[in-house]
């Protein structure tokens, strides 16, 4: 049997902490709703190592796939669109379109010319929706229902809600430890080693690459639909740089390279900034040095820190 | 628009590249030298502002808070590198980014902490108060022009910096092929240093002039910091050359856009819609502009990295 590693064992155990969690007596709102957010930026977070760990593209615009999903839902919502099977469908398409059109340009920069372009594309949604006015524009829009579920209402129900951001966090892990294990992750892989020997046994990086910045896209957009939902708004905001940024954060503070690692660091980024502003309200002021102490000192993230100290 | 209107804008325009390149041309070379990413560079930019703002109010003279705040600003530029920048060089880029992500986060607050979060009036010194007449009926601020005036000789200035003396050679030698010139027997670190500093206080010395034009404000930097970003992309990577052509084109793009696009919108649209859907528009053109050109030069305009 093979042995299992620390950091799957954490991520599980903090799995199966948050599934018990609202039965024993964590079940009051605000518990709830800081858990969505900690599974739900958890998700995008494993979708964007998946594309920054497996394929080393390292994109600084994926909080604009996550918000294409999440407008999906607000402008449905405008026209009383509101069940999942119109919501979801459109999601997904809007999401793996966004992803599509701009990674076909993106993917053909390298290293930094790369994250300045996705960075670039997500500063275009974020104005696009800033320009919505129909949809809230600068302001943002509050959502009149959260979606509907086959015509019942189920998504109102906070423990069915908290279990269904569960199960998708679990399902982005295991689509994409899946992919990364599979033919296509390792040429993944190989293309990100050396680009050049992988092309020259005959895999052109290019489709993979693309193939691999549209799923993560695809799911981050799913994590949109799903953060719409638990916030009942909408706003520009979720597209910002800086929330690119704080995902890009969370994969690195957990350990680049482990989709495991992209769960913890969302866990800890999250708690962070519940618990430091009840400090001060300056509490950027500490948070600013600890990422700065975290980079420097940290190597590896919180996986590789507990290794070393493991070993 | 009237021409009149035309011609104002456009010199807005000219000046808001003018600043962007005061910003872009340090982080450029950073950038080219050392291939180190610095988001922090934009945070200098605001500090200069606040240090130019807390000088002059202190002193009573915009100009003796210029001339403290220069020194200022390159004395913290030095101390970041020392402190922080100096232990990143040989780490990965998202390290880089990630680091300097937090302390633009500390800057923001602990401005905001000394500061407050309410923005920071700076008049416009005495000296350079009233306007210009540019046409009959037509007057543009004497402090702007200044502005302009100011950043072109800056501009001409770093030219000859870098492209006619010894040291300009390094720098230049160092953003080609850096491992080559620290083989050559030049302390590359130290160089590194001097740029770094320096491009530290050209961003400072950016955002005390901005001081009175714009108000001075935790976050004011974030905005400059991206499309100085956008600028040295467009001008290819550790070019000064790019870092110019390409700061114009932004400052321009930036600018008209925003006067233009609601105007062209209203052909389509009902004006508060126009309004709104034109000005994210013009936010947005900047962008597209720095999409197309990667699309067709991945490595910008004029890149001066070999190979």
């Amino acid at each position: 049997m093979p042995r299992l590693r620390l950091d799957v064992v954490l991520t599980l155990l903090v799995l199966a902490a948050l599934a018990l969690a609202p039965l024993l007596g964590f079940g009051a709102n605000h518990y709830l709703t800081l858990f969505a957010r900690i599974m739900i930026l958890a998700a995008a977070a494993v979708s964007l190592s998946f594309l920054v760990g497996g394929a080393g593209l390292a994109s600084l615009g994926h909080a604009a796939a996550m918000g294409v999903g999440a407008y999906a839902v607000a402008i449905l919502d405008a026209h009383r669109l509101t069940d999942i099977t119109i919501v979801l469908p459109v999601a997904i398409a809007a999401a793996a379109l966004f992803s599509l059109l701009t990674g076909a340009i993106a993917i053909r920069t390298e290293g930094v010319n790369f994250i300045m372009i996705t960075l670039a594309f997500g500063q275009m949604a974020f104005f696009t929706a800033s320009s919505l006015a129909a949809y809230g524009g600068d302001d943002g829009y509050t959502l009149y229902d959260r979606t509907g579920i086959f015509g019942s209402r189920l998504m109102e129900n906070r423990l069915f809600f908290h279990y269904l951001c569960l199960g998708f966090l679990i399902f982005c892990w295991g689509i994409c430890a899946m992919l990364l294990a599979s033919r296509f992750g390792r040429v993944l892989r190989a293309a990100r080693e050396n680009p050049l020997r992988a092309q020259a046994v005959g895999f052109a990086p290019y489709p993979y690459r693309l193939l691999a910045y549209v799923i993560a896209g695809t799911l981050a957009g799913l994590a949109g639909v799903l953060f719409a939902n638990a916030t009942e708004f909408v706003a520009p905001a979720y597209m910002s740089w800086q929330r690119s940024g704080e995902l890009i954060f969370m994969v690195i503070l957990g350990g680049l390279g482990r989709l495991s690692g992209a769960i913890l660091g969302a866990v800890l980024f999250v708690l962070l900034e519940t618990w430091l502003p009840s400090l001060t309200t300056h509490w950027k002021m500490i948070f600013g040095p600890l990422l700065i102490l975290a980079v420097l000192f940290m190597r590896g993230g919180l996986i590789g820190f507990l290794g070393a100290r493991r070993g | 628009m009237s021409t009149g209107l035309f011609l104002v804008q456009a010199l807005n325009g000219l000046q808001l590249g003018i600043l962007l390149f005061l910003v872009a041309a340090g982080l450029t070379l950073v950038f080219g030298v050392m291939d180190f990413i610095n988001l922090a560079h934009g945070v200098q930019y605001m500090l200069g502002a606040y240090l130019g703002a807390a000088f002059a109010a202190a002193t009573g003279s915009f100009w003796l808070g210029l001339l403290l705040a220069l020194p200022a600003a390159l004395i913290f530029g030095l101390l970041l590198e020392v402190l922080v920048f100096r232990h990143l060089y040989d780490r990965d880029h998202l390290s880089q980014v990630l680091a300097t992500f937090g302390v633009i986060l500390f800057l923001n607050q602990a401005v905001k902490a000394i500061w407050g979060a309410a923005p920071l009036q700076v008049p416009v010194p005495a000296l350079l108060e009233g306007g210009v007449v540019l046409m009959p009926g037509l007057q543009y601020p004497l402090y702007r022009i200044a502005v302009l005036g100011a950043g072109v000789a800056t501009a001409l200035g770093l030219w000859f910096l870098v492209e006619r003396t010894r040291l300009g050679m390094l720098v230049r030698a160092g953003a080609t092929n850096s491992p080559m010139v620290s083989a050559l027997g030049v302390d590359i670190r130290r160089l590194f240093m001097l740029v770094f500093a320096f491009g530290a206080m050209l961003a400072g010395f950016a955002g005390v002039l901005a001081g009175p034009i714009f108000s001075v404000e935790p976050g004011m930097g974030d905005h400059v910091l991206i499309l100085a970003f956008v600028v040295i992309v467009i001008g290819g990577i550790g070019s000064i050359r790019g870092a110019f052509i390409a700061a114009l084109i932004v400052g321009l793009t930036d600018t008209l856009g925003k006067s233009l696009m609601p105007d062209l919108m209203r052909l389509f649209l009902d004006p508060s819609a126009a309004r709104q859907t034109g000005a994210a528009l013009a936010s947005m053109l900047v962008y597209i502009a720095m999409a197309a050109i990667l699309a067709f030069r991945p490595r910008g305009l004029f890149p001066a990295r070999s190979g």
